[in-house]
């Protein structure tokens, strides 16, 4: 089949060669609009950086530690150095753009803040910040997730915000996102949708990526102090995206240092049941973006899988596509079996229970090391921490040893 | 030229405003979507048709059951399409638009798609996921077809804006009477009087309002706005799902759209 190419050369914002861009309905473009004007003023305006910087410093814990490993895949020839995303306030990478986003509603005057969350992070995220800046915020999430990542679910509703359980559609990340955008249709005047990843329409794919670059900036600066060299190689779990591209892009123009993104493969990919966008998907328009995404013939969506909450969904980064195409970024694939033994061996050989989702990352490490390889230096984004995980865990552990 | 210059001008005549259902293809089935969209048939001056797309963004609890039901049951590409070359075959003058979501036109290629379409007897097409920013690639091939390609106008659109959609929406303007998705939670605004005099005066063919409309009196307040007919969906939907006949209700609200 021929595949329709919407914007052929096209250099407009919002597009990463001719991906991204921003399919919504006609009454979401001034909010988005909007959106983009204040995302443009508040790069350029210092108080706006002071009291970003400020935040993730005092409130956020910035910069995080880079860890290398003392024993996990020790004699391999690999030495693997975790950028501790996972230290940071709230457990994962997502506080770093919510706060941003944040200051951003409060610039546009936003009254009320709504988000969706697969896995619960992002939702923990905006609910903490949303209890900092005493603003109300309402969670979406799909129903399945909600059962899996229960004790997000419980955080978030500590942290005062509401959670709203999504039944429609595969009741996962892609239908809370439909929900949400449902809302923002009819809130947009006075509230603000803080989209949690690097896809979504325009100028979401961009501004998520600005605000989590601060993850790759920092981590490049101490693998030089640390090691006075740059890392071989930089592995980072790929969902939607945001804490991939959020370490990739300082090393973007590092071109001895390869970049690896790693999907989830579920089940495997022969079997369907999956989340690998990039490897299986096909393009297509999803929330807002021209990307890759998993589709029928008829361009119906296909319900992704994957054991963990924050990588399943459908769709991916525009940017992502646009990295892989120009060959700067190897996507690759780990199945849910893969992530759970990593997520049991770093446990176990570092005290540190990785989050499911960055678990991934680490899989495809081991599976480095089990290649014949020359001695290199590994940075892996440990995007978030797997206290979250260890009840859903636990029973795939108990079904696998009975 | 599409069937909507002469629909309205024959209305213009009878002094009256449109009155155009709205229906989801293939629900509650394939085999029964005919049959659920006859009733409509005897009162429609003419006809929105949604194709049902598994994550309907723009679309309410109403039009999303009523989409997955369809998709569950069956409906694909093909007998959607059928459903509409059979209403096209005994209603040779009815204007028949379609309701799609962008994946659905993508994934079969634009051009492939329009070419279809045409084919089965459609006039236009509103891509209810696309703005008017990026309609360029979708209108070029709808004009290309001799199709409408029907762009929306929501009540919170600036002036640049609303002009690009004037000049680029052919065949009627689908005006939105509120913000938000559709369906009959929230009741149908009234579009404004500025809104749809703007529009007139930028030259944009014909405003259709829709979103929320489900009584004779939410009718009448569009047509004092201004508007040149009304679309009617969610609130079908709801009542066709009780066991009585949907005629009295669809006599009621066509009635509404005389002058």
């Amino acid at each position: 089949m021929s595949v329709p190419n919407l914007s052929p050369g096209s250099s407009r914002p919002g597009r990463f060669g001719r991906w991204g861009g921003r399919y919504v309905p006609e009454i979401l473009v001034p909010a988005l609009d909007q959106l983009e004007l204040a995302f443009d003023s508040a790069r350029r305006d210092p108080d706006f950086r002071a009291e970003l910087s400020n935040l993730l410093t005092h409130f956020a814990g910035r910069p995080t530690p880079i860890t290398r490993c003392a024993n996990f895949l020790n004699g391999s020839g690999l030495e693997i150095y975790l950028k501790r995303e996972d230290l940071l306030h709230g457990g994962a990478h997502k506080t770093n753009q919510v706060l941003a986003q944040m200051l951003l509603a409060r610039r546009m005057g936003k009254k009320r803040i709504i988000a969706e969350t697969g896995a619960g992070q992002h939702g923990v995220a905006v609910a903490l910040a949303g209890a900092r800046f005493q603003i109300p915020v309402r969670i979406y999430m799909g129903r399945r997730d909600c059962e899996r990542q229960a004790p997000n679910v419980f955080r978030m509703k500590l942290f005062g915000a509401e959670v709203i359980s999504v039944d429609s559609g595969s009741a996962t990340l892609k239908d809370a996102m439909n929900e949400a955008l449902r809302d923002w249709a009819a809130s947009y005047d006075q509230t603000h949708y803080l989209v949690g990843t690097v896809a979504g329409p325009h100028p979401f794919p961009t501004l998520v990526s600005e605000f989590q670059r601060v993850i790759g900036d920092e981590a490049r600066t101490q693998m030089l102090e640390e090691t006075g060299h740059l890392p071989d190689a930089v592995v980072a779990c790929v969902g939607g995206g945001s804490n991939a591209i959020g370490i990739f892009r300082a090393f973007l123009a590092d071109s001895k240092t390869r970049l690896v993104g790693v999907e989830p493969a579920g089940q495997g990919l022969a079997t369907g049941h999956h989340g690998a966008t990039i490897a299986r998907g096909k393009p297509g328009i999803l929330h807002g973006s021209e990307t890759l995404i998993l589709t029928d013939e008829e361009g119906q969506i296909l319900e992704s899988h994957s054991i963990s909450a924050g990588l399943d969904y459908p769709g991916v980064g525009p940017e992502h596509v646009f990295l892989g195409e120009q060959g700067r970024v190897d996507y690759v694939s780990a199945t849910d079996t893969e992530a759970l033994a990593a997520f049991a061996r770093l446990s176990r050989e570092e005290g540190i229970i990785p989050a499911l989702e960055s678990a991934h990352a680490l899989a495809y490490c081991m599976r480095m090391a089990s290649e014949h390889r020359k001695p290199e230096k590994i940075l892996v984004n440990l995007s978030g921490r797997g206290d979250k995980d260890l009840a859903h865990v636990q029973t795939h552990l108990d079904r696998s040893q009975p | 030229m599409t069937r909507y210059p002469a629909l309205f001008s024959r209305l213009r005549k009878s002094g009256r405003a449109a009155f155009v259902p709205f229906a989801v293809l293939g629900y509650p089935s394939p085999q029964t979507s005919l049959k659920w969209i006859r009733p409509l048939l005897e009162f429609a001056d003419a006809l929105e048709l949604g194709l049902p797309f598994s994550d309907p963004i723009a679309d309410g609890p109403l039009i999303q059951m009523a989409s997955q039901a369809a998709l569950a049951a069956g409906a694909c590409r093909a007998s959607n399409l059928a459903i509409v070359t059979a209403i096209r075959t005994e209603y040779p003058d009815l204007p028949i638009g379609l309701l799609v979501y962008a994946n659905l036109i993508y994934r079969m290629g634009v051009d492939a798609f329009y070419a279809t379409v045409r084919e089965a007897g459609v006039d236009s097409v509103l891509v209810a996921d696309v703005p008017v920013t990026e309609i360029e690639p979708f209108a070029t091939q709808a004009c290309a077809q001799g199709i409408d390609p029907i762009l929306i106008a929501p009540p919170n659109a600036p002036d640049p804006t609303l002009e690009q959609i004037a000049r680029k929406t052919r065949g009627y303007t689908y005006v939105v009477s509120r913000s938000g998705i559709t369906g009959t939670e929230t009741v149908a605004g009234r579009p404004s009087i500025e809104l749809l005099t703007r529009l007139r005066d930028l030259g944009a063919p014909p405003a259709l309002v829709g979103f929320g409309i489900s009584n004779p009196r939410d009718i009448r307040r569009m047509l004092e706005a201004g508007a040149d007919g009304v679309i009617v969906g969610s609130s079908l939907i709801e009542k066709a799902r009780l066991p009585h006949d949907l005629r009295p209700y669809l006599q009621e609200l066509r009635q509404a759209t005389q002058r």
